[in-house]
Order: C-alpha cells, then structure tokens, then sequence
C-alpha cells in the first residue's frame, strides 16, 4: 500500500497536498489540467522533489529519507529514460546491478528481457540508432528486470502513435499482471485511463485527491475534471 | 655522472639485484658518515653548462665530502632566499652574490669573516672582510660589428646616437641593476638626464638577461647589456669572430661575484677549505669557458685562447658595497621617471 | 530547484575537501609570506600605477581574444575541410609554449627585423613597432586566442544535432541559429572563457615587460617580484597578492553574473551535421577568417620550429633526461588534476546555485590570479621547517602545476558535466547509480570529449610551465623549461631553440594524445 500521510509539496509559489492511501496492485491514473502538479507529485514519490510536510509510505515504510535509487520504485520519464552512451544491453543491465558488473546469469536475464519485449538481437546497439517505439520498449526492459514493486509513468509514451501507444500500454499491462506492480501513471488522454487503470486520482486546485474508479469519474467526472477534458471527453464518448 | 665504465645493466642477470642492493645500502651508510657541504648559489652556476659540475667533481675528489648545490634562481633570488630563511639556513657557503648585493648581504649579519688575503687578479684592490671574489666583469653594450660597423664610443654618445639598444630591468635583473649604477657612477647628478636621453634608444626593457640576449641575436637590437667578455663564448664556442664589447670613454661598471662562509655552517672547516679551493687553480680554470667571466684568481696556464682579444676597459668603476646600497634607491626612482615619460 | 533542502552528500563533502585543499595552497602561502612579513606593507603610487596598467592590458587582451575566438571558433564547427583536425590540434601551440619561446617567435614575426618589417620594408612602407601596450596585447591575444578558440569550440560541439536539426526543419538561416542556438550557447560559455584568459593575463609578467617597452608597462607580477628581489619587502609581496586575489573574486564574480545557463537540453549523440553552413559569401567569410587565424598564430611558430629544427641532433643528454622528466611529470599532473577538478566539479553542480557551490567555483578559479612568485616563496617557508625543498621540487611543480590547470579544467568539463546532470542526473537517480558506478558509467563517458581536451591541455600546460621549481631548486631535476632557460643563460641560443622545439613537440604530442582519444570517443 502506498500512503500519502498529509503529503504537502511547495515550490516557488506552487503547493499540493494528499492524503490518502493507494492499494498495492493498483493502477492508477493521475489526470488533471496542465501544470496542476501531476509530473510533481510523481517526481515527489521517486525522491526528486522533497516533501514541505508530511510522509510518503510504502507498505508502512518511510520514504522520505530514502535517496531515488533506493526507493522500491521505477520511474520513466517524459523523455531521456536511456543513456545515449551505453549499448541497449547495457542500458537494460543497469535495472541490474547500477555497477554493471553482470555475471553469466545477469546477461541471461538481459538477454531473456530483450526478448520479451520484442527486441532479440538488438542489444549491441546505440539508442540513437533506435526509433521512439523500441527506445520505450527498452526502458520497459529495464523496469521488467529491476522488479520494483512500484511503478511510476510521467507519459513515457506520449510521444508514440496511437497503435505504439497502445502496444505500450498493453506492454505494461503485461508486466503488471506477472508482479502484480502498482502502477501510478500521469496521463491526459481518458483512453489511456480507461486501457490501463482501474482508479484515477485527480490533481487540481493544489489537492491530490484519493483514487476514484476509472469508469464512474470518467462517466461523470466533477467540475475541475469536465473542465480540463472538456470536449475531449465528448469526442471520447462519440 | 660522465663515467665511462659500462654500467651493468639490472635486467641482464637477476642475481646480481641483491648485490646492487647490498652496495646501494654501504654507499647509503657511507654517505651518512661523510661530511655535506652545503653551497647556495644561482642556477646557471650549476647547470650542465656551468661550472658547478667541474668544481664538484674536483672538490669532492679532495675533501672526501659531498658537496651539495641549493640553487634558487638567479643572484638576487639568492639573496631574497638568504633573508627568507635567516639563521634557519642549512647552507655553509653562499656563491654568487654580486658587488651590488653584497652591501644588504652583509647588513642581515648572518656572514662571518673569511679572514685570508689571497692574491686576486682584480681590477681593483680588494679589501671586503666577509666575501671572496671567484670571478668578476666589466659591463659593457655588446654588439655586432657586421651590423653596427662603428659603435658608440661613450654611454652619452649612446644616449645621442640612434642606436637601438636593449638593457634588463634593474628590480629583476642584476645586470639591469649594473647599469644603474654604472650610470650613476659615470654621471653622478646628471645620471638622470642621461637616462632621459637613452629612452628614445631602449626598445624594450626584459626581465632578465636571457631575454635581452636573445633579443639581440635575433637582430632586433643592435646592441645589448652584457659583458666584455660576451664575445669570447662566440669567439671561442661558435668560432665567430663578430661580435664586440663598445668601449665607453666613462669606464665600464664591474660586477664581480663573491662568495661568503655563513655563520651558522656546522661545517665550518669544510667551508673555509671551500673558499680556498674556490680560488685555486682547478675552479679558476673552468670560469672562463663556462661562467664566461673573469677568474678571480687566474689560473697558471692563464687565460683561454681568444680572451686575449677581448676589449680591455680604460677605467674601472666600482662603488663600495654601502654606497651601492644607498643610491640603488633613489637611482632606481631616476630610471622609472625617465624612462616612464 | 530542489537543492535547498537536499543535504550535502558525499559528493559535496568531497568537493568542499577538495576546495579546502586548494584554498589552502593558494591562500596557505600567501598566509606564510604574510606571516614572516608581520604586516602588510602600504602600496605606493608606482604600485596603483602598475595595478591599472595590469587590469587594462588584462582586459582588452580578454575581450581581443575572446571577440576574435567566436567568429574562428563558429568557422571550425560548422566547416569541415582537408586538415581541420591538425589545425585544431595546431591551435594548441601557442597557449603552451614556454612564454620567451613564444615571444622570440613573435619578434622573428612581428620585431624590427621580423618577417613582416621585412615585408613593409620590401614595398616601401613604414615599419610597424611590437613594442608598447600593443605588443603586450599582441602577444596575450597569440598565446590565448588558441585557448579562448577551443574553449569556445568546446561549447559549440555540447549543441545535440538534434537542436541544429530542428532549426534547419524551421528554415532558420544562419542569423537565427546564432541568435536561437549559438548566442544562449556563449551566453553560458563566454563570461567564463573571458574570465580565465583576463586571470591569465592578470599574472602576466615576462610577455608585458619584455614587449611593454619600459616600465611604463609594468604589471602586478613585476611589482611582487621587486617587491621579494629588490626591496625585499614581504609584506608589500603579501598586499599585492591579495589585490592580485581581490581581483579574481572580484572578475569570478563578474562573470559568474553575466553567465546564463543555455538549456539546450539533452541530444542522443547524432554526429553533428549543420544545416546552416549558408551560401558562398559566408563560406568565403569563414574560410578567410581560419587562413587569417590560421596565419597569425602559425607563423610565429613556424619561425621557433624553422629555427630550431636544425638543432634537435645536437641536443645535449641533459636535456633529454630533462624531456623524459617532464613527460612523466606532465602525465602525473593530467591524472592530479581531472581528478581534483571532478570532485570539484560535481560538488558545484550538485551544490546548484548555492553560496557554498558558487564559492567552490570561485575556489577552482582562484589559482590563476595566485602570484608564481608569491606561490613558490610560500610554499617554500610552509615546508622548509619540516623537510629540505629541494628533495620536493618534483611533487611541489606537480601539485602548483596541477593547481595552475585547474581553472581551465574546471571550465572546460564544468558545462559538460551540468548538461550530463540536467539530462541524464534524475535517470541515474533513479537507478541508484552513485558514487564510482555513476563516474563509470554516466560521468566519464558523458565527458569523454572534454575530459581528453582537458587532460591534453593539462599535460600541454604541465609540461611548458616553468612554475615554482626554480625557486625549490633541485638542481638534478631540471625540467625541459628549466633547461631551455639554462642553455640561453649559457648563451647556446641555438641548443635553446632546439630545445624549444622538443618541448613544443612533446606538449603537442601529449596534447594530440588525449584529445584524440576523448574525440575518438564522442563521435560514436
């Protein structure tokens, strides 16, 4: 379980506040109009961004002091979730050991991670020699072998066609079926919500609110949600 | 260091390393046993090209003592690191301060007297109770005669003359500092209007006499601060034959270079039998063709070959080591005005 | 943005370890020369004299060279033509030639008998002179606009591809990219580069007085060393090299202001293609600019190698000996350093735009407004009670040496390692990849281009500084330019310039090494 103890984040005239619980296995999506905080509160749970007041727990531990690496979760970016230097194995590998210092069964493991995101025979390669679609796939490879039990997606697919987007979606799904990972994703596209979560959290008007079902807020999302999906959702519906 | 035993080499035979070891470990303790003199000086004394490995070789042949070089830079840096250490100094024998020096060399009180009277081949008497002289010369503009076919004859023709000249920098140079008081010597009260008029000659002022010296070679000065006996390394080591010290109806400024015992030697023995080898024949004998001045002291067999045609200065000047010290200042102030226009 | 409240780490109690060191050996002997002083002594009129003639020629030197760099520097990053590599390389000389190396080589050029009097002299005009404050700046923007060149270059390269891809997707001709791209570039990279080369020149003490033409052209250096040598006044020495320091703070503070973070943000390390390179008038303009540059600072050094050349066979052991003394010391100082600079480094950008980060920063650049002279004698009094200095003169040039490079070091992989951090920091973060895993996998490689230009111009600087080892004198240790110095004091003029040669060639090969390897690199 996830648990945000009166969680307050403040930064240059910018606050947020939560207080509720997340349950393990969940998968949430957090929607809210732009510049709300939703990329804030995530970076707040990977450690980027330090808590004003409050506590973050996960299964009754505090994170608050925990350094990001340490922390029991995964995060993908927006963008630069590879490191351009390092070979896509090796990319992967760090969900390893950060050292790099992988024995036989670590290479296995990379190579077998590789394959079951569809990538076989491309670990040698550079991600700049990659399109958008298998650089995800990649980053998805690395969270499959850190095995956290929290995983966190500050739309690191936003970027790919519908049909990649979905295959990513059905990706994750996938790896949240085999470790029953929860899953906090940031997204603004209700389709995305409806694909992958099963709870929404709605971040507006400096407050975080607690997970609510997908399909009952989407059917008839309150006043700050119908404002910022405005004819989106109607289209949705169409 | 210039041995010509073929030294064995320690990857040739393995065995032979704990023999090499044992012998390091003996000279190791034999050195510890002999006594170290240890001698502050300037740099280009000690050089490969200067005196300082002949004389060490010849001294520690006889003394059966290691002798040590500290050296700190040029002639003033030796004195600014005498003052820095003081009594702390580890040194016995300081060597090559200069007759501008030694006034303020005298006045820290760290020398002792070196209580001998040599015979010296000096220009003029020598009388200093703490410091030896080991070599001396005479300032002079030396120049090209394939390029300046007629010299100067005086420094105020010099300074009326449009000859481009290039001197050191009194406050980093010792030469520099020569020519001050060779100015002052020759000119007294009207040192500064000599100055005034040399300005339109000087191109450039160097911080040191390498500087200079190359400037000249290059051929951008047609002539430069340095000594009479300049021409004989060209003479002697290049066999060019071109180059000439101007003789100067005012007299030419000596500098002659000392040595003195310090008074807080722990070898003092050692020390006093330094300052008499310094002036016998076998470090006299390397002066001339490494140190390119004047011995102190000639040696039996005289001077070397090519020296004999050097330009010999009518007049010697020379002020004493106290009035050197007290007009350096107020000369120095003279330079800057004139110069700084 | 989060850096207030995140605590020290160990990266920045590293870096204010290693900050602390280098303050204490460039303040430490100012300290120990002030102590041995008593007091401060007052500075005269000839001194505020020499102050303003330093800060003047200082200045106009910087912006001259600086001005100068941009265009050259634009002109070798966006063209690529038949041996721009070896003129990169080239561009390297200057910058570290022993300083009466480069003059001569100047004057052979530019003196009374030089090649271009020669020239004017051939076609009936008036000669020009070197000497006076021109000569001094002439002379500063020789040895410096090299430096300010590839520093600059430097910035040029660290734009991803991606960005120049964009703007040429846009249409932007060259006006645009300068004003989108390469004005934020130099914005964040200029104020620094014209810092350093205003320090450098701040220190400046053979080039100003052999070109100044008189004391007219007197610089803070040559008062300091009047102040030790000729009126053996310590405590006038100790308050010119805190007017020295005041400066620097005073200049690192300036051009920390002035500087902006570009944010051009993050590449995937596309070999740089440029899409702006314009039509034939700019083509002409640029290749006029490298011929010219290219002429300027290699013709000086063309009269050093023509003159030395013939030299080299004659060369005497000592000398090689003294060569191979060098190297070894040179690639010591490389390693000393990089690794001092990292810590430093990665300190200041983990420390943000915190006073402790700025004040490691300031620290890193303080050593180039540090007095030789002033550096040298205290050091000397801080070690002469506990051990005899000559047996440290090796390890003493190393560490002034390393301290000496590691502003330039600092600027150079400084920008390098806050893009690495801003692009790549939060995914190492979140790795958990610290400590020597992070300089393995994210640093070194991030950095590999800057970090071979750095450790090549270390090596390059190390092995033509003269630094402090004349004043520790171990007299059977001599340095290659110590022992170019020795045989002018002997007048072998010719073994000199031989010597000379060997040194540049060394420093270049030392230079070429590293920079290859870290270009070798970079454009995977």
């Amino acid at each position: 379980m996830l648990s945000f103890d009166n969680a307050e984040i403040r930064q240059d005239g910018f606050r947020l506040s939560a207080h509720f619980d997340i349950a393990h296995g969940a998968r949430v999506a957090i929607m809210g109009p732009s510049g709300a905080g939703k990329s804030t509160l995530l970076s707040t749970i990977a450690g980027f961004v330090p808590l004003r007041a409050g506590r973050i727990l996960w299964q009754g531990q505090d994170l608050t002091s925990l350094t990001p690496g340490a922390r029991p979760l995964s995060i993908l970016f927006q963008d630069g979730n590879l490191f351009p230097h390092l070979s896509v194995a090796q990319n992967i590998g760090l969900g390893l050991r950060p050292d790099l210092r992988l024995n036989d069964n670590d290479r296995a493991r990379v190579q077998d991670a590789l394959d079951q995101v569809g990538l076989t025979g491309m670990g040698k390669r550079l991600p700049g020699a990659l399109s958008g679609g298998q650089q995800s796939r990649v980053a998805l490879a690395r969270v499959l072998l850190r095995a956290r039990p929290l995983l966190l997606l500050d739309e690191p697919f936003s970027a790919l066609g519908p049909a990649l987007k979905s295959e990513m979606l059905g990706l994750v799904a996938r790896l949240q079926a085999q470790a029953n990972t929860t899953i906090l994703m940031v997204t603004h596209d209700p389709a995305d919500a409806r694909a992958l979560a099963d709870q929404i959290v709605l971040v507006a008007d400096g407050q975080a609110s607690p997970p609510a079902p997908t399909a009952a807020l989407l059917s008839d999302p309150p006043a700050a949600l119908r404002a910022y999906l405005g004819d989106g959702l109607n289209a949705e519906i169409k | 260091m210039s041995s010509t035993q073929p030294r064995p080499s320690l990857l040739e035979d393995d065995m032979r390393f704990p023999t090499i070891a044992a012998g390091c470990l003996i000279a190791m303790a034999a050195q510890a046993e002999t006594p170290v003199l240890k001698v502050l000086t300037y740099d280009s004394f000690v050089s490969e090209w200067g005196p300082g490995p002949a004389v060490e070789q010849a001294f520690e042949a006889r003394c059966g003592c290691d002798l040590q070089w500290d050296a700190p830079g040029d002639g003033a840096a030796l004195l600014a690191r005498l003052k820095l250490e003081g009594a702390r100094s580890d040194a016995d024998v300081v060597l090559g301060l200069d007759t501008s020096l030694t006034g303020a060399a005298a006045a820290t009180g760290l020398f002792v007297p070196h209580g001998t009277t040599p015979k010296l081949d000096l220009p003029i008497a020598w009388d200093d109770p703490l410091f030896l002289p080991f070599d001396w010369g005479w300032f002079a503009f030396v120049y090209d005669k394939t390029r300046l076919p007629v010299a100067p004859d005086s420094l105020r023709a010099l300074a009326q003359s449009d000859v481009k000249i290039v001197i050191q920098d009194p406050r980093s140079s010792t030469p520099g500092l020569g020519l001050l008081l060779w100015v002052k010597a020759a000119y007294g009260d009207q040192a500064a209007q000599i100055w005034a008029d040399l300005a339109d000659n000087i191109i450039t002022v160097t911080p040191g006499w390498s500087e200079a010296y190359g400037l000249f070679l290059e051929g951008e000065a047609d002539m430069v601060l340095s000594y009479t006996t300049s021409p004989a390394y060209h003479l002697i080591a290049e066999e060019d034959a071109s180059k000439a010290a101007a003789a100067f109806d005012e007299g030419h400024y000596l500098q002659v270079e000392v040595a003195g015992k310090l008074a807080n030697s722990d070898q003092p023995a050692l020390a006093d039998q330094f300052l008499d080898f310094m002036l016998g024949a076998e470090f006299q004998g390397v002066i001339p063709v490494t140190n390119w001045m004047y011995p102190a002291a000639t040696a039996p067999e005289g001077l070397p070959k090519g020296y004999e045609t050097l330009m010999q200065p009518k007049k010697s000047l020379l002020m004493s080591a106290q009035d050197a010290m007290m007009v350096r200042d107020g000369a120095l102030a003279e330079w800057l005005t004139a110069l700084a226009r | 943005m989060a850096d207030r409240a995140r605590p020290l780490g160990r990266a920045g109690r590293l870096g204010v370890g290693a900050g602390a060191l280098v303050l204490a050996a460039t303040l430490g002997p100012l300290a120990a020369v002030l102590a041995q002083a008593g007091a401060f002594s007052a500075l005269g009129p000839a001194d505020w004299a020499a102050l303003r003639f330093t800060v003047l020629q200082a200045l106009i030197s910087a912006c001259l060279s600086v001005a100068l760099a941009v265009p050259l520097a634009r002109a070798l990053a966006r063209r690529r033509f038949f041996g721009r590599g070896a003129l990169i390389t080239l561009l390297g000389a200057p910058f570290i030639l022993p300083v009466i190396v480069a003059v001569l080589g100047l004057i052979a050029v530019f003196g009374r008998a030089g090649i271009v009097n020669m020239a004017l002299a051939a076609v009936g005009l008036p000669g020009v002179s070197i000497y006076g404050m021109h000569g001094v700046i002439l002379a500063h923007v020789f040895l410096n606009l090299p430096l300010a060149t590839r520093l600059i270059l430097q910035g040029w390269l660290a734009i991803p591809s991606e960005r120049f891809r964009l703007a040429a997707s846009l249409g932007m001709g060259p006006a645009d990219v300068q004003r989108r791209l390469e004005w934020p570039m130099l914005r964040d990279v200029g104020p620094g580069v014209l810092m350093a080369i205003f320090l450098i020149c701040l220190t400046s003490f053979a080039v100003a007085l052999t070109l100044g033409g008189g004391p007219r052209a007197t610089t803070l250096e040559l008062a300091i060393y009047q102040a030790f040598r000729f009126d053996f006044d310590l405590g006038r020495a100790a308050a010119l090299g805190v007017a020295q320091f005041a400066l620097c703070a005073l200049a690192a503070g300036v051009a920390l202001g002035l500087s902006a973070p570009a944010g051009l943000g993050a590449g995937l390390d596309r070999v740089p293609m440029r899409w702006d390179s314009g039509g034939a008038l700019l083509r002409v303009q640029d290749g006029m600019l490298l011929v010219l540059s290219a002429l300027f600072l290699m013709a000086p050094l063309a009269m050093v190698i023509a003159r030395g050349v013939p030299m080299i066979w004659d060369l005497p052991t000592p000398v090689w000996w003294a060569a191979l003394r060098s190297v070894v010391l040179a690639v010591a100082v490389s390693v000393l350093t990089l690794g001092l600079a990292l810590v430093l480094a990665t300190a200041i950008v983990r420390l943000g735009p915190r006073t402790l980060g700025r004040g490691l920063e300031t620290a890193g650049m303080l050593t180039l407004a540090a007095s030789p002279l002033v550096m040298g004698t205290g050091l000397f009094l801080m070690l002469q009670p506990w051990v005899a200095p000559p047996r440290l003169a090796l390890p003493v040039t190393g560490l002034v040496n390393a301290l000496m490079s590691l502003p330039f070091v600092l600027r150079i992989i400084l920008p390098a390692l806050r893009d690495s951090e801003r692009d790549f920091g939060r995914l190492a973060d979140s790795l958990g990849l610290t400590g020597l895993a992070r300089l393995r996998w994210l640093t070194l490689p991030r950095l590999r281009r800057p970090l071979g230009f750095a450790a090549g111009l270390t090596a390059a600087l190390s092995i033509g500084d003269l630094g402090v080892i004349a004043l520790f004198a171990d007299t059977d240790a001599a340095t290659l330019p110590m022992q170019v110095l020795r045989l002018m004091g002997a007048y072998r003029t010719d073994q000199a310039a031989g010597a000379a040669v060997v040194l540049m060639a060394l420093a270049l090969a030392l230079f070429w090494i590293c920079d290859q390897r870290g270009r070798a690199g970079a454009e995977l």
